[in-house]
């Protein structure tokens, strides 16, 4: 079995365009849920969202190049040309032939689904631009990645809800792993702060109207995010023998199937995927040092979470740390796994752990050292990052600092 | 602005062309407008003249509509336009 490390990441998201911007941000604890700016948004009961700001793509992309660019393909492009500059790889020859693309997304082309019903529902007309199929398409992003970086290896896009990004990075892994390619890109993607996307996630009433607050006994539910995590995976001696800057290892993922309910987590399922993933990277309970929680603030999932915490790693779980980032950046659905990553990164690298702020009161059914409000620094040598999706599947990565 | 000229000017635009570099001869693929940017164009003609164009890019041969050059795509949507007047 190969190892694999990061030698690059990318990501734009409500905290920063770029990787140091989002970690500055994480370390200082910055909030970047604000109020949503889009059409018809005074229609919604939600207005708040981890919305990326002053984004331009008029100014990035050529209008060609935007009649196909679903928003969820112009983050993705922005954070996989930061992540594949910095990983200082050209893909030619074998390299390209067996290098691919694996991105998670739960909804694609959110926004022109909704730009174009909106057309010929509301506005009547009978007639939608030829490229809407293309521009909608969940593997468009993965696909535009893959042209864009000359990437023929093998491709495609994993949609599991909010774990998406993490079985994405979980395939990529087993794939570099395994030897059948000796890099691959992957994170993932979403877009969905959009009048329909923000008003079907409305209709679960699990929504907060002013914060996320994962952990905190006041916690009333999620906050959306947006925006596109994605890094270069590459085979460890691939790396090292062209002096590649390694970000930090992937040593380790499971995944598992609740198989009992469509929305409700179980605690079973995500404690069988934490202890997977330690045993897939051959790790003792005691060596975690920081895990980046699921965390998204409804009642349901934190107290789920911490629960398996708990039976996983028993006394060792009042030791580690563990903080949701989704306090900052909100919950990006398919895409939040791969944003979440850099936290661990960071951790790991830094040694900073990523608060979770907007924390106010303990609850004692989440009684973990949560990180609350402010960073802290720890050297961490391992770390996880849990991703708990609606329909019960799980996604578990373990890491190690190089 | 008469039929051929706004013709002129969209299939341009899509070329990324001067409409003047458009001749009535030319046809699509000696403007480089690959599939995709025949489909673009005739969806900016159809908004622009308010019109259906019967074109399947499955079997162009077949189809009621004749792209084979500007010249008669502009014939096309002449016909198109006297159909939708009657």
């Amino acid at each position: 079995m190969k190892r694999v490390v990061i030698t690059g990441a990318g990501t734009i998201n409500a905290l920063g365009k770029t990787v140091p911007e989002t970690l500055e941000a994480m370390r200082e604890g910055r909030c970047g849920i604000a109020e949503l700016e889009f059409r018809d948004v005074d229609r919604l009961t939600i207005k708040i969202g981890g919305q990326v700001k002053g984004f331009e793509p008029d100014a990035i992309f050529n209008r060609q190049q935007l009649t196909l660019y679903d928003r969820f393909t112009q983050f993705t492009l922005m954070a996989a040309h930061e992540a594949i500059t910095q990983s200082g790889l050209v893909f030619g020859g074998e390299l390209a032939a067996t290098t691919g693309v694996v991105l998670g997304t739960a909804g694609g082309g959110v926004s022109t689904w909704d730009d174009n019903y909106r057309s010929v529902y509301e506005d009547g007309k009978n007639r939608v631009h030829p490229f809407v199929v293309p521009k909608l398409m969940n593997n468009a992003a993965a696909s535009h990645v893959s042209m864009q970086y000359n990437l023929k290896g093998p491709s495609f896009t994993v949609s599991t809800a909010c774990a998406s990004s993490n079985h994405a990075m979980a395939q990529a892994f087993a794939m570099v792993r395994s030897g059948m390619s000796r890099a691959m890109v992957t994170g993932g993607s979403e877009s969905m702060l959009c009048f329909g996307g923000v008003k079907a996630w409305e209709g679960l009433r699990v929504m907060s109207r002013d914060a996320c607050r994962p952990f905190s006994a006041n916690r009333n539910g999620m906050v959306q995010g947006e925006g596109a995590g994605i890094f270069v995976f590459e085979e460890y001696e691939h790396a090292r023998a062209r002096g590649a800057e390694m970000m930090a290892e992937v040593i380790g993922f499971a995944m598992t199937s609740d198989a009992a309910d469509i929305v409700m987590p179980s605690k079973q399922g995500a404690a069988r995927a934490i202890s997977g993933a330690l045993a897939d990277a051959g790790l003792g309970r005691e060596r975690i040092g920081y895990i980046n929680a699921h965390g998204t603030g409804t009642a349901a999932n934190d107290k789920t979470e911490c629960a398996a915490v708990a039976d996983v790693f028993g006394t060792h779980a009042d030791k580690l740390l563990i903080s949701s980032t989704k306090s900052m950046h909100g919950h990006l659905i398919g895409g939040t796994g791969a944003v979440e990553l850099l936290a661990c990164i960071m951790a790991l690298r830094d040694g900073v752990i990523a608060p979770t702020i907007g924390y106010e009161e303990p609850d004692p059914e989440c009684a973990l050292d949560v990180v609350p409000n402010e960073a802290r620094e720890v050297a961490v040598e391992y770390a996880l990052s849990n991703a708990f999706a609606f329909g019960g599947l799980n996604a578990v990565l373990a890491l190690k600092r190089v | 602005m008469d039929v051929e000229t706004r013709v002129r000017n969209i299939i341009a635009e899509q070329a990324l062309l001067d409409p003047e570099e458009v001749g009535m001869d030319s046809t699509l693929e000696s403007l480089g407008l690959d599939s995709l940017g025949l489909v673009e164009s005739l969806f900016a003609i159809e908004e622009a003249f308010d019109i259906n164009i019967p074109f399947n890019a499955n079997n162009p041969e077949d189809s009621d509509f004749d792209i084979s050059s500007v010249a008669t795509i502009v014939m096309g949507i002449r016909r198109l336009l006297v159909e939708k007047e009657s």
